[in-house]
């Protein structure tokens, strides 16, 4: 059914749908209006779940990671600061193998202390062995949510997932969105099978201690894992397509990029922007397209190779940097098209809810057109 | 040991965790002054080193992790520390 709701709510309404047995979070901006949500849905009892009050980000995962190992599907959301102080249990949670799926609204992280929007906290958690998924809209924001359950609890991943969307401009910002009914939810999404669960009467200990001599071989087999989930996130997301008519089966979405000669690649709510920009500059004449990466963990390498294959520039618009270095999507990019003769230029924009419109990625199409990049974007020099 | 996911696994399995390859130095039981007093076996904090049937002890070396108390404490010097091999 057609709603208009603001994203924090398409994803409470997604959530609930996912009959998670176990929710565990606590509120901070700009995640709040989905536990929040949650709350009143369990003490309404429109939804069968325990809504575990918490006294810190870090307590909130490692409830929803015990709960997991009891063998219940779990939820829980965060940003920013919030995230941060999850990292040591982001890293249990994957090394356990427990398939819970976390909302992250994606904010700055401070200092200097920052509430509004880049994706700075979720990709500094990339290796944490959590998949990653970017959510470009409201509607996209809900449905990955029924494609991480079912990605992250297939017995051929079980790894944990986050869903990234886009702080404020997506979780605040009111969309119509196609929200599926609870049956057709049920019959795209079966209860949680869980491989080893924490049981009274058939006694086992979950995350044991690993020596040098096993530890390497445990790490191994996470990465696997990761590597099926490509696999496994493009067929569910066929499945899904063939259920609800939106198709979700690439990692990456490529856009007006047939004959294009300038390719931007971005993640998140910002591809919005640039299709519209291109869409203006496609008018005018010039071959610009745009990849945009759905699922950055994992990271889909061939799929970005193949999709690219003809452009001759590719301009990465980073919500992120990992400092010292550049942003961290254009280092994989240029990872992925790796001797393909391909330039990459990386562009770092849009950091703390900087504003970013059609105008800028036009200026940044222009300047990969003269191959100026490797830059911060729209810096206030009167400022510094 | 077949991986389970998770590191999972059952009670017992603590017998899995064998030392490995980590261990640098091993307590060698030399058996040239031993008085058979047993202070080896009652120091070993792995609870590795036990009783042999002819009254001599020895270290079960999957378990042993090349602590040197034993050989700190041996009241006659008879066990001493080897490098493993490089």
């Amino acid at each position: 059914m057609m709603e208009i709701l603001e994203g924090s709510h398409a994803v409470a309404e997604a959530v609930k749908r996912c009959r998670p047995e176990v929710i565990a979070a606590y509120p901070i901006t700009p995640q709040t209006h989905i536990v929040e949500a949650l709350a009143s849905m369990v003490a309404d009892c429109e939804l069968d779940a325990d809504y575990i009050c918490v006294e810190s980000e870090f307590s909130a995962l490692s409830a929803c990671l015990g709960a997991s190992a009891a063998g219940s599907r779990v939820y829980s959301a965060t940003t920013s600061q919030g995230l941060a102080l999850m990292f040591e249990v982001c890293f249990n949670v994957a090394g356990m193998r427990q398939p819970v799926v976390m909302t992250i609204a994606n904010r700055a992280m401070g200092a200097p202390l920052n509430i509004w929007n880049d994706q700075q906290d979720s990709i500094s958690l990339r290796d944490a062995g959590w998949m990653q998924f970017y959510a470009e809209d409201n509607q996209e924001a809900n449905d990955l949510h029924y494609i991480a359950y079912k990605v992250a609890e297939d017995h051929d991943v079980l790894l944990p997932a986050m869903v990234c969307f886009d702080g404020f401009i997506l979780t605040h910002t009111y969309e119509p969105v196609d929200i599926p009914t609870l049956e057709e939810v049920d019959a795209f999404l079966p209860p949680y099978k869980p491989v080893n669960i924490l049981d009274a009467k058939n006694p086992m200990s979950l995350g044991m201690y690993a020596t040098p001599d096993y530890y390497m071989e445990f790490r191994y087999e996470v990465e696997e894992a990761m590597k099926r989930a490509r696999k496994v996130f493009a067929d569910v997301g066929a499945e899904f397509g063939e259920t609800f008519g939106r198709d979700y089966s690439g990692l990456v979405e490529g856009y007006r990029l047939e004959d294009a000669e300038i390719a931007l690649v971005a993640m998140g709510s910002i591809c919005g922007t640039v299709k519209d920009a291109i869409d203006e500059m496609r008018e005018e004449g010039k071959k610009v397209g745009l990849l945009k990466i759905r699922s950055f963990r994992p990271f889909p390498s061939e799929e970005i190779k193949a999709a690219l294959a003809g452009v001759s520039k590719v301009a990465v618009l980073d919500k992120n940097i990992s400092l010292g270095q550049k942003g961290a999507v254009a280092l994989e990019v240029k990872d992925a098209l790796y001797g393909t003769g391909t330039e990459v230029l990386d562009y770092i924009v849009a950091l703390g809810g900087r504003d970013i419109r059609k105008r800028d990625i036009r200026a940044v199409a222009d300047l990969a057109e003269k191959g100026i990049g490797d830059q911060f974007y729209g810096l206030r020099t009167e400022v510094l | 040991m077949a991986l389970r996911v998770g590191c999972a696994a059952p009670p017992g399995r603590a017998h899995d965790n064998k030392t490995g390859s980590w261990r640098v130095f091993k307590p060698v039981f030399k058996y040239e002054k031993c008085v058979k007093c047993g202070l080896c076996e009652v120091v070993c904090p792995e609870g590795c080193v036990y009783e042999r049937e002819d009254g001599f002890y020895v270290a079960d070396y999957d378990y042993c992790k090349g602590c040197g108390l034993c050989v700190e404490e041996c009241p006659v010097d008879d066990i001493e520390m080897v490098q493993e091999e490089k």
